[in-house]
């Protein structure tokens, strides 16, 4: 293949996709759902109900300021997505040694499209319509040693499907 | 409107090693005033803008501390159209006849890196890779493809043409053809578009002299007309760079609003315009924004390529110059780069890239972060 596709940092199968131990990138960025699984902080307004994310203190649609935490849908479709070919420039802090990564936008169940890192098998080619699902991946490691996860979205497949 | 361009002053774009970027607004700035047969001192007003270049009012350390107003501006890949609207708008203000409108930048090699919190975004979005320009144009076109069925080979075509363009203008950073099949299969940048495909950061700068329409009237013969210029940001829903989310319902560009309310205000439809530059960024923006502005449905882009309508020669030639990727992206001076561009052609003086027929309306279209556009119509 001309161009191959990227080798992502994949959870293992079966493992769970609740938040690491490992430092997230950005607290802010999570919270849990009614039932207590972490997912994505996102805000809606109390007005228009118009959802953000991350989550604002106002309405980007009517202006509004009265804004409620809205933890997001953990599952979606891909619409769109591109590689990431070269090494960001600061202040990116992946590994020098880069790999290129996958991006994309997720519609979350036509609340919100998200844009995040996508979790690819190797040699995966994404397609836009997918249907994906939250995770937690590592992206990096500190100077110290310390593994910083952020979230990605990852296809549902029938072998991870039902697991996150 | 009644507004004139009178003097235009180019630094070539590309790389100048030893020059920095004021100092090539400096020989912009001097070209122009020239061009028009008029003195630095006779200016009444000025203003300009550099992302990474300075200030642009410090241009009168070498220019002449006359005292004269000067005005800093700042729009991303727009700067040079909001430079050119301010002076316009001064003008019409009567508030005065000769303005100096200059745009210039030196830009490190490599993609832009923006900080996150300079747009209003959390550090998290940079250190995680996703604040990058070319990801936006890679998904933004890669998505146009899929809901328009335009085939991806259409990339390679647009390019082409830039650099066949770029290879005729002594300004132009790159001058060698180079085939959509070398376009095709240089390295993947940001899939589905390749090294050959973006423009690059670069140099250079670009002046405009403009003067009320009486005022032109006694300098020249048949001034170049400014018809109208306008400027818009964002809407709720349109799909555009550096942004974590997107609303789940799809607004228009504001692309779309800048060229209705442009082509609205100069009484010219798109069927009117002999020569258009529209920001290429990359191959898959002159797509997109061939029908953001007005000038084709969305989807009819392959068959207008593909028929040869946007070549030099066609019925509608497009970024004639080479557009920003034959002359690289020095982000103060791109917008006013495109005017230059059109004054050029619509007096004649175009040499092997004149657009025959004796072009009498010239379209031009900005497209900058975090999501704003200008537009401008001239006329002679």
């Amino acid at each position: 293949m001309r161009h191959p596709s990227p080798t992502v940092n994949q959870p293992a199968a079966g493992s769970r996709q609740q938040l690491p131990d490992d430092r997230f990138v950005d607290p802010d960025l999570l919270c849990e759902d009614d039932s207590g699984v972490t997912t994505l902080r996102g805000s809606r307004c109390n007005e228009c109900g118009a959802i953000t994310f991350p989550a604002q203190a106002s309405c980007p649609r009517c202006a509004g300021t009265h804004m409620s935490a809205h933890p997001l849908p953990r599952r979606g479709t891909l619409w769109t997505f591109t590689i990431q070919r070269f090494r960001p420039k600061s202040p990116y802090d992946g590994p020098i040694e880069f790999e290129p990564y996958a991006v994309g936008y997720v519609n979350l169940a036509d609340q919100v499209l998200v844009e995040a890192r996508l979790s690819l098998r190797p040699d995966q080619v994404p397609l836009i319509g997918d249907e994906m699902e939250l995770v937690f991946t590592p992206y990096t490691c500190t100077p110290d040693g310390v593994t910083v996860t952020t979230y990605a979205f990852r296809t549902v497949t029938d072998e991870n499907d039902g697991q996150s | 409107m009644s507004v004139a361009i009178v003097g235009i002053g180019m630094h070539r774009f590309g790389r100048t090693p030893g020059m920095s970027g004021r100092q090539q607004a400096v020989v912009a700035t001097r070209d122009a005033l020239a061009d028009a047969g008029v003195d630095w001192k006779d200016v009444q007003f000025a203003v300009g803008g550099s992302a990474s270049g300075g200030f642009a009012d410090t241009l009168v350390n070498e220019l002449g501390l006359t005292g004269t107003a000067f005005i800093n501006v700042s729009n991303g890949c727009a700067t040079g159209a909001s430079a050119l609207m301010v002076a316009a708008s001064m003008i019409e203000a009567e508030k005065a006849d000769l303005c100096v409108a200059v745009g210039f930048d030196k830009h490190e090699p490599g993609a832009f890196n923006a900080d996150p919190e300079s747009v209003g975004l959390g550090a998290w979005y940079g250190s995680t890779g996703l604040m990058l320009t070319t990801q936006f144009f890679g998904m933004k076109i890669q998505r146009y493809l899929h809901d328009h069925d335009l085939p991806v080979s259409l990339l390679a075509k647009v390019s082409a043409k830039a650099f066949r363009n770029g290879a005729l203008n002594p300004n132009a950073w790159r001058r060698t053809p180079l085939s959509e099949h070398d376009i095709a299969e240089a390295p993947m940048v940001s899939d589905p578009l390749t090294k050959y495909m973006f423009c690059s950061p670069g140099e250079g700068a670009v002046a405009l002299v403009m003067a009320s329409g009486k005022r032109a009237a006694a300098m020249q013969s048949n001034p170049v007309m400014l018809r109208s210029v306008v400027q818009r940001t964002r809407r709720y829903g349109s799909f555009e760079v550096f942004s974590p989310w997107l609303a789940p319902e799809r607004a228009d560009s504001p692309t779309v609003e800048a060229a209705g309310a442009c082509f609205e205000d100069a009484g010219i439809g798109p069927a009117d315009v002999d020569v258009a530059q529209i920001q290429d960024t990359e191959a898959g923006a002159e797509i997109m924004h061939m029908s953001e502005t007005g000038f084709c449905a969305a989807g009819e882009q392959e068959e207008l390529i593909m028929l040869g309508h946007t070549e030099i020669g066609g019925p509608l030639p497009i970024n004639t110059d080479g557009g920003c990727i034959a002359n690289g992206e020095p982000i103060g001076a791109s917008g006013l780069r495109q005017i230059y561009e059109n004054v050029v052609q619509l007096r004649g003086q175009a040499g092997a890239r004149q657009v025959p027929g004796n072009p009498r309306v010239a379209f031009s279209h900005v497209y900058g972060a975090p999501g704003l556009s200008a537009c401008t119509l001239l006329t002679r």
